[in-house]
């Protein structure tokens, strides 16, 4: 949940000082209409507009042709990183694992893996994927399924994870990985409480789509599962809103389901010595293709609304150690105040998770919330998403659950249904390179 | 099937073409059979009405108004067969359909199947390019091989759900339970062919949920629910049963008017998938016998046959796409064969467990997806 193991900084803002933290003013906030750019001889004029010259009409189908410069709508693919780990966070998500069909081979994976990063680096940048939605001949279906046509890219960033069953199911080296596995993929250990429901845990593979627009979100995820047909399905997904942790703390903080802000000290994106420090995987630290890269755990956590709702206040204020209000901790007026740990509750949340009682350390979280209609004894099925980016699972994620699952006064209102564990490796630096080149070249 | 059946036949183009068989086509094809060229074959005569129209989908209407069985060519240059007909009976209507390209050509008529034929020149006008028509004589054969494919499916029909009837009116319901899925095999193989008749498909392969508001509910599933739901067999059955001869003896006699191109046979397979996605896996088709794998298993065979038929062109214009085609139907058949019982038939459907269910979905969009796009890939441009 709410790691709440974060140092200080930044003050409270406007709910606009995302943008302006990272230098997007709102001058230039007109988005790159997919429409604007379908069809590169439409788009001709746009794309020479931006530099990029008639090269780009000769390359249509090529989605590696370099986007034009980023706007407040559109996040550029390429980079040391993955976009979507310390980029601010967006308000939607849609998140799917996926299985490796059982008779794909290293040869199709790959060739999927080309294709889907062309498409990534495609949608967002705004633009359709392959031949798009509404051209190509009338007698095949489109390249696109069409549902972001118009839309602009809406911050969309999506990044890809690997699960440990690409690299060994049952006992079986299905694509020749198995050496080059990170020790730090492990196998999650089961945590007391947990009730995790098959369905919902595990994928060989991962793709996190986020983005401001719902409908991009959901169109990314759908297009990648198309073109994956045959070599991957879909395990399961999940959808998100009202991200419960920023990586802009200088932003109003949000809240979760439980009505308490979240996050309020998370890395900031822009903190590149603690994103070093706690997020990216250094040189030398397993394999060389992880180098830049990130482990990523998810967590489905359902919360007991009801009996949460009819909790007094003060109980609520109790198990996180915060105010509601405010989200100031206990014995501080103000919410970015440092806290006072010994001020709250010994089995509070906020106490347990934060770094000075777990050794310094930090994870980036990137949770949403979820509600997915009732559990068939009307109750909501609603909860935290929680999403965890670290340098190394195993002394970040493991050792801060480990705690929270033995003593958090919060595991009487919640309960982790889901999980999985994949490790993200680090960026498509520029077109023509793909997801998973330095694993499987 | 039913539920998706409005749409069917527009999805498929495999519109019924035309006025020549009465009856058979009341709204779909006006257009075309108001454009159709008609031929009236005589043992001594073939008159063409028009000896001149665009490129593109031309549909030929004949009938055969001599005493001897005839045949009816169009010859390109140097006597290149561009479509044919053959075994056209005397007394008989029949229609050909092909993608014909700007030029000029010879329609032929031969009474007696003999001959170089009456000969009548045509000529066919406009941008042979902007028509996006095809020649291949290779696509028209397999739409000829098709229409063939599609007829003996139907024929091999009649006998076996002529015994399903026998049995159901001799009150033998265990028989009348053993014959349901085979019966249904033919008319699986070859649906879209089947549903593009668009008044055969409601009276024999409705689903209750797929009535509508004052339709009477007769065919295969209403016998279904009362074999297996009910484990009943009485007059009304028996009515049914007869009723359900009938309407698929009307669909035997109207596969040779089925106006079935390349385009439509490579949709009609993924159609054939389409329906396997979303009926058969849920078990939604057979939902009182559970016999949903045999139609899964006939689905993908028709399909298979499609594809065959369109393979020497598809392989030729985009060889990726058929070698994932073949591996993709080769997974999928492997998967089913390991249904199959010694009898036969296939698990029954209610004994396959969601994780296997999965599996055959997984198969299904597997090869699905791909199967969209072989309609593109014959297509000549």
């Amino acid at each position: 949940m709410d790691a709440e193991n974060q140092q200080q900084s930044g003050t409270p803002a406007g709910t606009d000082a995302d943008a302006a933290a990272s230098g997007r003013g709102g001058a230039d906030r007109g988005p790159i209409s997919r429409r604007a750019v379908i069809g590169w001889a439409g788009a001709g004029v746009a794309i020479g507009a931006a530099g990029v010259g008639s090269v780009a009409a000769a390359t249509r189908q090529d989605d590696d042709t370099p986007a034009p410069a980023a706007t407040p709508a559109n996040i550029p693919f390429y980079g040391e990183h993955q976009s979507g780990i310390a980029t601010p966070v967006q308000d939607r998500l849609h998140f799917a694992a996926f299985d490796v069909s059982a008779t794909a081979t290293r040869e199709s994976l790959v060739k999927m893996l080309k294709e889907w990063s062309k498409a990534a680096a495609a949608m967002t940048g705004g633009r359709e994927v392959g031949t798009g939605a509404a051209s190509g001949l009338p007698e095949a279906p489109p390249d696109d399924t069409g549902e972001a046509l118009g839309l602009p890219a809406s911050r969309l960033t999506l990044t890809i994870g690997f699960g440990p069953g690409l690299f060994e199911k049952d006992g079986v080296d299905r694509f020749g990985l198995k050496a080059r596995r990170p020790e730090a993929l492990i196998d999650l250990p089961n945590f007391k409480g947990d009730k995790l429901d098959p369905q919902r845990s595990g994928g060989d593979l991962c793709v996190q789509a986020c983005a401001d627009d719902p409908q991009v979100a959901v169109h990314a995820i759908r297009n990648l599962a198309r073109i994956g047909m045959g070599t991957v399905n879909i395990r399961w997904s999940q959808l998100g809103f009202g991200k419960t942790s920023s990586t802009t703390p200088d932003a109003q903080t949000p809240r979760n389901m439980m009505g308490f802000k979240d996050g309020t000290h998370n890395i900031a994106g822009s903190d590149t010595a603690k994103l070093a420090e706690h997020v990216w995987v250094a040189p030398g630290e397993g394999p060389d293709w992880m180098t830049g890269g990130s482990y990523l755990v998810a967590r489905r956590i359902r919360m007991h609304i009801e009996t949460w709702d009819r909790t007094s206040l003060k109980e609520q204020e109790d198990v996180f150690g915060r105010t509601k209000g405010e989200g100031a901790p206990y014995g501080k007026p103000k919410e970015h105040d440092a806290p006072d740990l010994k001020a709250m509750p010994e089995d509070s949340h906020v106490r347990l998770a934060h770094p000075d009682s777990n050794s310094g350390l930090m994870i980036l979280r990137r949770g949403f919330s979820f509600t997915d209609g009732t559990d068939g004894l009307g109750r909501l099925d609603a909860g935290l998403f929680f999403l965890a980016y670290q340098r190394d699972s195993r002394k970040a994620f493991v050792p801060l659950q480990q705690r929270l699952a033995s003593s958090d006064k919060l595991n009487e209102y919640i309960q982790h249904v889901g999980s999985a564990h994949f490790a993200c490796p680090a960026g498509v630096r520029k077109p023509g390179e793909w997801w998973g080149q330095a694993l499987f070249g | 099937m039913s539920a998706r059946r409005s749409t069917a036949a527009a999805l498929l183009t495999l519109a019924v073409a035309t006025a020549a068989l009465a009856g058979c086509s009341q709204k779909k094809d006006d257009k075309a059979s108001a454009d159709a060229v008609k031929v009236n074959a005589t043992d001594s005569a073939c008159e063409v009405s028009k000896t001149s129209f665009p490129a593109g989908h031309v549909v030929i209407d004949i009938a055969n108004k001599g005493s001897k069985t005839t045949e009816v060519y169009v010859y390109g240059d140097g006597d290149k067969i561009i479509t044919e007909r053959e075994n056209i009976g005397p007394g008989t209507k029949a229609s050909i359909t092909a993608e014909i390209k700007a030029g000029s050509y010879e329609i032929a008529c031969k009474p007696g199947m003999v001959g170089d034929g009456i000969r009548q020149k045509i000529t066919v006008t406009g941008d042979a390019a902007s028509s996006g028509a095809s020649t291949d004589p290779r696509l028209t054969a397999a739409v000829d091989a098709y229409r063939t494919y599609a007829q003996e499916q139907a024929d091999a029909t009649i006998p076996v759900v002529t015994q399903f009837a026998d049995a159901i009116k001799a009150g033998d319901l265990e028989k009348a339970k053993s014959l349901f899925a085979p019966s249904r095999t033919g008319w699986e193989r070859t649906e879209p062919v089947a549903e593009s008749f668009g008044d055969i498909d409601p009276k024999t392969d409705t689903r209750e949920d797929g009535l509508e508001p004052g339709q009477e509910w007769t065919g295969w599933h209403k016998l279904e629910k009362s074999l297996w739901a009910d484990a009943r067999i009485g007059d009304d059955e028996k009515k049914l049963a007869d009723q359900l001869v009938t309407d698929l003896k009307d669909w035997q006699t109207k596969i040779p008017a089925a106006e079935i191109t390349a385009t439509s046979m490579a949709n009609g397979a993924k159609e054939l998938l389409d329906e396997v996605a979303t009926g058969k896996i849920t078990g939604e088709e057979d939902r009182y016998s559970h016999t949903d794998l045999a139609d899964f298993a006939a689905n993908v065979e028709g399909a298979q046959k499609a594809y065959e038929l369109l393979k020497p062109v598809a392989s030729e214009k985009d060889a990726e796409l058929a070698k994932t085609l073949d591996a993709e139907f080769t997974a999928i058949q492997a998967l089913l064969a390991k249904y199959k019982q010694a009898d036969g038939g296939y698990t029954s459907y209610d004994k396959v467990t969601e994780a296997e269910r999965k599996t055959f979905s997984d198969a299904v969009n597997s090869l699905g997806e791909p199967l969209s796009k072989l309609a593109a890939a014959v297509v000549v441009k």
